[in-house]
């Protein structure tokens, strides 16, 4: 079973984002690091593998030759190669551009599933894996909270406001995973030290094959045109429970003229 | 020499911040405050081969050098969490596998490197002899039959109670005429699985949360095989270790030092008093600053003295500078620290006041701060024996 990962470097999900204002851009030159939701794919494609299934697992990202360091991240995971789309001509790529990047990449070869995390922790889109998906005409479930194989079948948990939803599809397909999905184990200190040993190829769009007019900022159609801060909360009122809670609520509401 | 961090440097250094960040302040304050062993923290280390890591690659360890496996050490502490607990487990084999026969390389290295066995106990120091090693009382004579008969008392024994193994140091003879006054001493790998109630552990409480005890040994009886390497020459075997050990543990410092720099130098920035940041004021900002260069300047040498001990270079010097100045920082950046918090340091959720008690150990241990003057005084610059 071929399994692919695609994942994201961004800044340092710890440190205080910042807009260049400038550019309507975030602010990349500080500390990169793997994206940490898609630990929870690279866990889930290394607990299949465990469970006895033969199993490739790649790891496929989009970025900047800096990014190399967060593959080898990736790899140290549990990734047993990666593939590296590093161009410069990839820089400004929105959605509809980078997915077209992932999508080229991943049709060069036949993998039977496509994990994604279940957002960037830094533009939170949450939409990578529907956007691969229809470019490459799979079928797609969002926030697995967990994954069943059954020989050439899938069966997908998926967490929805109300419960779970169980989905069975088809191989090949394309899943976002829940963080809540499993907890990633740290990477050993073997794992880290052999990371780079591991099969890396490096493409540039022309290996890839992909029209550097389709990605980047030409294949972009999306623009910042401004920003602003989400307006702040209002006055709020803190109800600690203290067995009257529930009085102190409904006092609150009949009073604001939400219930009579 | 190199000042940037190599690539898998770096990746070492994010890998144990990584599996750090699994254990926040709250964990170490409730350890604290039972005075308990980290043992989930020390598991996670284990499993992740962090603490095998200069076990060499052919007995299953991670085979670095001392350099990239002081970082471990460095960044456990930077992330705010204690090396102390579980340093040992790093070097203390370096005796087995610098002075270990092949049988006990084999036997003990992969199962030390796996965590099967936990070696980080190390029985050198006494009531009554301090840092006068050569005056140490433990005697293991040798019996008819071969095996060794050990009775003595051995104090500041540190995670004793977490190890399968100890490494003991005893007196086995007395230096004849001709031979070195430090001929005598022997080093015995001891099972403590096996040792039964012939070694009595008596916990000794202390200002931190470090698990060190007395040990009373009565009759202990180790196999022919428990000593390592040569009857004897045991003192040169644990001076032989202990420039590795000093490395580590200036390391471990510099990780503390950067943590309360960092930490300072954001609550300076933050609090506001009189209607400006505090760290506005050069009484605040200048010793945080100072601090961060005694810091960074001790680094150097930590650096320089595991350079030339991965090279096989003697480095004694430098291995005890390091320790030196390395101790001396972390104080220094403790209490610009704690000085910069004001009460609040004292607070318990803040961890300034538990980072304080804990590098306040390393001016005192593994060896006292006067001990490397004395050496840098006598052997380095040739003064008279001051002691």
């Amino acid at each position: 079973m071929k399994i692919a990962i695609c994942v994201k470097e961004v800044p340092d999900p710890t440190a205080e984002k910042r807009i260049d204002p400038g550019t309507n851009r975030l602010v990349r030159t500080g500390e990169n690091t793997l994206n940490p939701y898609d630990r929870h794919a690279i866990e889930e494609a290394v607990r299949i593998k465990e469970s006895g299934v033969e199993t490739e697992i790649s790891i496929v990202l989009v970025g900047p030759a800096s990014a190399a360091r967060t593959v080898d991240k990736a790899l140290a995971q549990g990734g047993d190669r990666s593939v590296h789309l590093a161009d410069d001509g990839l820089a400004d790529s929105d959605i509809l551009a980078t997915s077209r990047a992932l999508a080229a990449l991943l049709e060069r070869d036949a993998y039977d599933l496509v994990l994604f995390g279940q957002q960037a922790s830094d533009a939170e889109c949450y939409v990578m894996a529907a956007a691969v998906a229809e470019r490459l005409d799979r079928p797609c479930v969002s926030q697995a909270a967990s994954l069943t194989l059954d020989g050439s079948t899938l069966r997908v948990k998926r967490q929805v406001e109300t419960g779970y939803d169980t989905v069975e599809m088809p191989l090949p397909a394309v899943v976002s995973v829940s963080d809540a999905i499993n907890e990633p184990r740290y990477p050993s200190l073997p794992a880290i030290m052999g990371a780079k040993r591991k099969p890396h190829e490096v493409l540039s769009l022309a290996d890839a094959g992909i029209d550097p007019d389709t990605v980047g900022g030409a294949g972009s159609r999306t623009t910042v045109r401004g920003l602003s801060k989400p307006a702040g909360r209002g006055a709020s009122v803190r109800i600690e429970d203290d067995g009257t809670a529930a009085e102190k609520i409904l006092a609150f509401l009949v009073e604001n003229k939400v219930v009579v | 020499m190199a000042f940037d961090l190599t690539e898998e440097q770096d990746a070492i250094r994010a890998g144990v911040a990584d599996l750090c960040k699994g254990f926040d302040g709250e964990y170490w304050r409730q350890l604290d405050r039972d005075q308990a062993y980290p043992e989930a923290f020390v598991s996670a280390l284990t499993e992740g081969g962090w603490l095998g890591a200069l076990v060499p690659e052919e007995y299953g360890g991670g085979g670095l050098t001392l350099a990239d496996g002081s970082l471990i050490l460095e960044e456990i502490n930077h992330q705010g969490c204690n090396a102390g607990a579980c340093h040992a487990q790093m070097y203390t084999m370096g005796t087995v596998l610098k002075h270990g026969s092949a049988a006990q390389k084999d036997r003990y290295l992969p199962a030390i490197a796996s965590g099967a066995l936990r070696l980080q106990a190390f029985g050198v120091t006494e009531p009554d002899a301090g840092s006068n090693t050569l005056a140490l009382r433990t005697r293991a004579d040798r019996q008819a039959d071969g095996t060794w008969l050990v009775n003595g008392q051995k104090i500041w024994t540190s995670r004793f109670a977490h190890s399968d193994l100890m490494l003991l140091l005893a007196r086995t003879g007395t230096p004849g005429e001709g031979q070195k006054r430090w001929w005598g001493l022997s080093t015995f790998l001891v099972d403590l699985r096996e040792a039964g109630a012939t070694i009595e552990a008596r916990p000794i409480r202390t200002m931190m949360n470090h698990a060190t005890v007395e040990l009373f040994i009565n009759d202990l009886v180790l196999p022919a095989d428990a000593l390592v390497g040569e009857e004897g020459l045991g003192f040169r075997y644990i001076l032989d270790g202990m420039n590795a050990e000093r490395i580590l543990i200036a390391a471990e410092c510099v990780g503390d030092g950067r943590w309360f720099v960092e930490k300072a130098s954001a609550y300076a920035t933050q609090r506001e008093v009189f209607g400006r940041p505090i760290g506005a004021n050069q009484g605040v900002q200048f010793p945080i600053a100072r601090a961060h260069a005694a810091v960074e300047a001790a680094d150097l040498m930590r650096r320089k003295a595991a350079a030339l001990f991965d090279a096989g270079q003697p480095c004694g010097p430098e291995a005890n500078m390091a320790k030196l100045l390395a101790s001396e920082a972390s104080w220094q950046a403790a209490n610009a620290c704690l000085d910069t918090h004001g009460g609040f340091g004292f607070a318990e959720e803040y961890d300034v006041e538990r980072k304080f008690r804990e590098t306040r150990l390393y001016m005192t241990a593994p060896v006292n701060n006067n001990l490397i003057l004395a050496y840098l005084g006598q052997n380095v610059l040739d003064m008279p024996r001051s002691y």
